[in-house]
Formats: C-alpha cells, sequence, structure tokens
C-alpha cells in the first residue's frame, strides 16, 4: 500500500514525456540486452539440442520401425502382449520405491542430525556424506558384491558373531540390489533435506516450544512440515534416478532383478533389436516425465503453503 | 462481543477500564523475580549477578547496547538459556529449571517467527492446539486475539501475504492468544519503519494497560523505552546499572553509564575548591545531591541550558563560552559552545517565528545559564 502510495507521488511529479525519443531509447536498450542474454546462453542450449532433442527424436523414429525395417507398431505391441514386459516395469517401480523409502527412512535423521550440529561439525558429517559420492559407482558397486557374497566381510563377521549361523544370501538378489542402490542414492537424498532444514530458523522451533510444544510436538508441528518440500525434491530426484538405474541392479541382483535398462540392454546386446530397445527408451522416458509431472503438481500445492520466504 | 472489542480498539484513547479487560485481569498477572543470575560464555560475563523484580502488570524494559546482556537475560525468563546459577521465580514458583514449553509465557520474536506453513488463524491458534481447546471456543479466542490487534478477518491469510505491521501484529496475537500472564517481547518493532513504529508504541503501551500482564519488553531504543515503559532497567556489561522510572532515568541517573546512554548530555567536570564545587570556572550552585566521590562531574542536558543576557542571571550558574556551531533542526536549534575549561557543551532550543536570526553565530561569545535544580553531579570523571 506504501509502496503504490510512492509510486503515484512520483508520477505525479514526473514532467510530461518530451518527444517520445527516450521511451524509444529505453526500448532498444532492453531488446539490446535482452539479445546479449541469448548470445550467452546459445552454446548451452545448443548443445541441448545435439545431445539431447536430436537423439531422443532419432530413438522415438528408431521404435517405431520394425524387423523388416518399415513403419511398424510392433515393439510397442510386444510390449502390450507380452507379461515378462509388465513385470520388469513392475520390479523397476517397485525397487525404485523400496530404494527411495530406504533412504528416507536412513537419510532424514541423518539430515535432521546434521542439521543441528555446529556448522564445523555439520561440514565434516557432510564430506563423509559426500566422499562415497565422489567414489566410482562401478568399484562401490563391486565393494558391495566383494562385502556381501556368500564368504564375503559381512557374513563371516555375523557367524563369528552369532547373528546368524550359516552364510544367507544376500547378493545377486533384491536385498543385495537394494543395499547398492540405497548407498549410491543416499547423498541424492541428504543434500536437499538438508539444505531445506538448514534454512528452517531456530525462532520457529523456539516460538513453538514457547507457545506449549514439547520438543516432539514442535518437530511434528514445525520442522517436519518446513522441511518437506526438501524431503519431496530429494525422494523424486532418488525416484527418478532409480528408474533409469543399470549398473548397480545388473552387478548386485545376480540376473534375477531385471530392471528396464537391464531389458534395453540385452535387447540391443543379446538380440540386436534396437527397434525394441528404442521402444522400451521411450516407454521409461514417458513414464518418467509422467511421475515429474504428478510430483510438480505436488510441489506447486506445498509451494502455496511452504513457501514464504 | 468482538465487534464491540474491535469498536474499543487498542488505538482508542482511555481503554484502561477494567470492565473491559480482554483477557487477564491485572490481578491475574504474576511478578518476576530475578536473583544473582549469572551466565558465562568462557570468560564473557553476559550476565554477571543479576537481580531484578518485575512487578505484577509491570511493563519492564530491558534496555542497553548490542552485546550488554538484556537478550541473555530475556532468554533466560523465556528458558531458552540455560543460565549457569541463579535464580527466577514467576509469582512463588521456582522456574529456572523449567523447560520453555512448560513456562506458559508469551514471547514476541524479533522476526516474528510466525510459521510460514500456517494460515494467520492457525498461527494464533497454534498455543490453542496444543492445549487441545475445543474447536469453537478456540476459533471464537482466535477471532478475540486477531480483533484485539486490529486484525478481525485476516485469519485465512497467509503469512507471505502479510505486510511487515501486520506479521508484527499477528504475533502479537499468537503470543497473547493463550492469555499468558507473562509477556515477554525481543526489539518486535525493530523491523519497522519509523511512523510504524511509532504507532505500535502507543498501541502496545494501550494492549498492555487493557491486557495486564506482567510485560517485559527488549530494545536498544532509548526512546522507545521511555515512551512505553513503567520502569526501565538499563543493562551493560551483563549487569543492571539503574532500574527506574523513564523520569527518574532522564533527570536523575545514577552512574555515568546511564547519564550517556538516555538522552543527549555533556559532562563538565567538578573540582573541589574550600568547600566549594567548581566547574568550568564557575561556583557551582546546586539543589541536588552530592555522590560521595573524589571525582565528580556535572551532567549537562542540552534543553536545561538557556542563553542568558548579559548581567541577568536570576540565581542561575552561568558559564562563559565561545560558539563554535550553530544548527538549524526546524522546530529546535541546536548551539554547539565550548567552555573556559577547554569542555563543548550542546544547547538546544525551541524555535519561534524570527528568533532563530538573533542567535549568536559561530565565534562569538555567549552566556549560558542552568538552574542549581538542573544541576545533575554524577562520581567519576568527565
Amino acid at each position: 500500500m506504501a509502496v503504490s502510495d510512492l509510486d503515484t507521488a512520483r508520477l505525479g511529479t514526473e514532467p510530461a514525456a518530451e518527444d517520445g525519443a527516450n521511451a524509444h531509447g529505453l526500448r532498444m536498450d532492453e531488446r539490446r540486452e535482452r539479445l546479449a542474454l541469448f548470445g550467452l546462453a546459445s552454446p548451452a542450449l545448443l548443445i541441448v539440442l545435439i545431445i539431447l532433442v536430436i537423439p531422443v527424436g532419432w530413438l522415438f523414429y528408431v521404435s517405431f520401425i520394425g524387423a523388416d525395417g518399415t513403419f511398424s507398431l510392433e515393439n510397442y505391441e510386444r510390449m502390450i502382449n507380452s507379461k515378462s514386459y509388465a513385470r520388469i516395469f513392475q520390479t523397476t517401480f517397485e525397487v525404485s520405491f523400496l530404494t527411495t523409502l530406504l533412504c528416507i527412512l536412513i537419510g532424514y535423521p541423518l539430515a535432521y542430525f546434521m542439521s543441528q550440529l555446529p556448522d564445523r561439525w555439520a561440514n565434516v558429517c557432510l564430506i563423509t556424506v559426500l566422499l562415497p559420492f565422489w567414489t566410482s559407482l562401478l568399484v562401490r558397486t563391486y565393494a558391495w558384491l566383494v562385502l556381501l557374497q556368500k564368504n564375503g566381510l559381512v557374513n563371516n563377521w555375523a557367524i563369528s558373531l552369532g547373528l546368524w549361523d550359516e552364510p544367507i544370501k544376500i547378493v545377486h538378489n533384491l536385498n543385495g540390489t537394494l543395499i547398492g542402490m540405497v548407498h549410491i542414492m543416499l547423498p541424492f537424498l541428504i543434500l536437499p533435506v538438508y539444505a531445506t532444514m538448514k534454512a528452517i530458523p531456530k525462532d520457529y522451533l523456539k516460538a513453538a516450544a514457547n507457545l506449549g510444544a514439547s520438543p516432539v510436538r514442535a518437530f511434528w508441528t514445525v520442522f517436519f512440515p518446513l522441511s518437506t518440500p526438501g524431503l519431496f525434491a530429494g525422494s523424486l530426484m532418488v525416484f527418478i534416478l532409480c528408474l533409469g538405474f543399470f549398473v548397480t541392479p545388473a552387478v548386485l541382483g545376480g540376473g534375477k532383478v531385471i530392471m528396464v535398462s537391464m531389458k534395453i540392454v540385452s535387447n540391443i546386446e543379446l538380440f540386436v533389436n534396437w527397434g525394441a530397445a528404442s521402444a522400451l527408451g521411450v516407454v521409461l522416458l514417458v513414464l518418467t516425465l509422467a511421475v515429474l509431472w504428478v510430483a510438480s503438481r505436488f510441489l506447486k500445492l506445498d509451494n502455496m503453503t511452504g513457501g514464504g520466504h | 462481543m468482538s465487534s464491540d472489542l474491535a469498536a474499543g480498539g487498542v488505538t482508542a484513547r482511555g481503554t484502561t477500564d477494567g470492565s473491559r479487560s480482554l483477557s487477564t485481569s491485572p490481578t491475574d498477572a504474576l511478578p518476576i523475580t530475578v536473583r544473582n543470575v549469572t551466565k558465562t560464555y568462557g570468560s564473557v560475563h553476559a550476565l554477571d549477578d543479576v537481580s531484578l523484580d518485575v512487578e505484577s502488570g509491570e511493563f519492564m524494559t530491558l534496555l542497553g547496547p548490542s552485546g550488554s546482556g538484556k537478550t541473555t537475560l530475556l532468554m533466560v525468563l523465556a528458558g531458552f538459556t540455560r543460565p549457569d546459577s541463579g535464580s527466577l521465580r514467576f509469582g512463588d514458583t521456582e522456574m529456572i529449571r523449567t523447560p520453555p514449553h512448560l513456562r506458559d509465557v508469551g514471547m514476541v520474536f524479533q522476526n516474528y517467527a510466525l510459521f510460514p506453513h500456517m494460515t494467520v488463524a492457525g498461527n494464533v491458534g497454534y498455543p490453542l492446539r496444543l492445549r487441545q481447546m475445543p474447536k469453537a471456543e478456540m476459533e471464537e479466542r482466535v477471532e478475540r486475539a486477531l480483533d484485539t490487534v486490529q486484525l478481525g478477518g485476516y485469519g485465512e491469510r497467509r503469512i507471505d501475504q502479510l505486510s511487515g505491521g501486520q506479521r508484527q501484529r499477528v504475533a502479537l496475537a499468537r503470543s497473547i492468544a493463550f492469555e499468558p500472564r507473562i509477556l515477554l517481547m525481543d526489539e518486535p518493532l525493530s523491523a519497522l519503519d519509523k511512523k510504524l513504529r511509532d504507532r505500535m508504541q502507543i498501541e502496545l503501551r494501550h494492549l498492555h494497560e487493557k491486557l495486564g500482564m506482567t510485560t517485559v519488553y527488549v530494545t536498544h531504543d532509548q526512546r522507545e523505552a521511555l515512551t512505553m515503559s513503567d520502569r526501565i532497567a538499563v543493562v551493560n556489561h551483563g549487569r543492571i546499572m539503574q532500574v527506574a522510572s523513564p523520569e527518574r532515568l532522564y533527570d536523575q541517573p545514577e552512574n555515568k553509564f546511564v547519564a550517556d546512554f538516555i538522552g543527549d548530555s555533556s559532562f563538565i567536570d567538578i573540582t573541589r575548591a574550600d568547600g566549594a564545587l567548581m566547574a568550568a570556572g564557575t561556583s557551582l550552585k546546586t539543589t541536588r545531591p552530592v555522590p560521595e566521590s573524589s571525582a565528580l562531574s556535572l551532567m549537562v542536558r542540552p534543553e536545561r541550558v538557556q542563553i542568558v543576557a548579559n548581567g541577568a542571571a536570576d540565581g542561575m550558574n552561568v558559564f562563559e563560552a565561545a560558539v563554535t556551531d550553530l544548527v538549524y533542526q526546524g522546530e529546535s536549534f541546536l548551539l554547539y559552545a565550548t567552555l573556559k575549561d577547554g569542555t563543548d557543551l550542546a544547547v538546544r532550543g525551541a524555535n519561534r517565528t524570527g528568533t532563530f536570526a538573533d542567535l549568536p553565530k559561530s565565534g562569538e561569545r555567549v552566556r549560558l545559564g542552568l538552574d542549581p535544580g538542573d544541576t545533575v553531579i554524577i562520581a567519576g570523571e568527565a
């Protein structure tokens, strides 16, 4: 209100525009600045065009080419008709969902702990979270294979500690896949959650306590709701990355956990069927975009109630 | 009832009659007793053996420069800072180890700390929900609290739709909604622009008269403290320098720090000669008490000094001085002069039409008069 008052006051004292030359010049300046910005962005736009738009277009095109080299819907028909494809998609979503859930259960408390530490210790924790992040994915996956195998470190320790009597199968199945994937995905969840938590003013919790909330009540009524945007962003990132994950489930799943990405590879390497592989790729892309679209509607809703700074 | 209260709103004059008292009547208010509270951070004494009594229903301001310990003391009252030792009682109840959520004191935070994921009504109703109040009663109380701060009908707004002044009011409504008997405020007006701040000072004052809860208010703004408080506790280096009413604090400061911190003042060294007190070459006539101290100084408020004509003295202390500067400030003028002993003195006087031109100019000599009743003598050198 005060601002609009100021605006009208300023307008009122302004002399009448002399002949419009200034207005024209100002418009030209603005256009020039916009062009300069576009020029700066153009290399990036060009790269996006070359490595994203064109390949995806090509993928889309190939997926409609049948075995005989002509236009055909057979690649998509096969997916609809064959039960094995449905199972692969189901597995993909199940593994992604479980990985995301485990990441939340492990990552959220850790992020909360870090957000409450003094900055110096929080940074130490952050580096330990990031350290595996900077190590090769392949190395970490094979490390898990070594640790989790039948006569590996985990089994041997558990047996000598008396936790279980004989080696149990914790790799080459869903367990191993989840352990590996959670380990690799955890930083993607922790970082956004931690950032959101750090941005929650400490005064909010003080205010809640002052108004009569026990620490537990204050957490669930104030801190947790305010941390959900980060939790949501982190979970979404983990889930979407999981959907297209290949290396870890391929190595630690032992052929028992078949995800879409692995089927794409086998379609090309085993059957040399580019059309079928492309169709799978297209469907995965569309499903991923659908997940993003649904999530973005929630995110927008969240901004409406959770924004404010 | 709520419309009735809105009509008699907090800005209306003379709403002090107890019959309309909104929530708590003054008899419900609790006195606060602070005894020997000490808090150290490393080697720094944030609070150094602080004792303070806030009477039931009193508006007490903790005033001091930044880092003086005033906020630490408030945080001890709220329970957010754990002191090393000492006692804190609300009424007869020892509170020093009570966690903040069981203290039942209202608090307005400097940055309001309104929950952005709740509406205005959600924020104001938050303490009531925690107390499991029935929904109907809660809604009525929320509306009443919002009416009290003149935000009736704003319940469904989001916090980010409010202006700074409105947020301030919501924070206030939230802190009084559960009818605490003690209200704490941590520089609640510092984020507002000056005009709004001036208005809110008066409103807070009226609200306090109406609700009657014991209020402890922290500020570094002395004018704000003088405007609002029943009594002011001046805090410096973790100690309370003086506790007194605003007038007393201004007119009878007990030490150099208070004299210097409150209002504008100049200090002139006093020397003793044959039992008489000499200040800047003048034998001092005074009706004020003289502290027991080897070193004394005379505190001079700019507006208490008069420019006197040659010869006329009227029993005043007269100092010869040379004008160094004369400044026009609209409603008043400010004249700077140097006394014989080299002390710089400021003189403030009201401007009337045409009188400014007659004032002595820079370089001219002037005689400055100080009434014996205005000679405040402070222990310590100038």
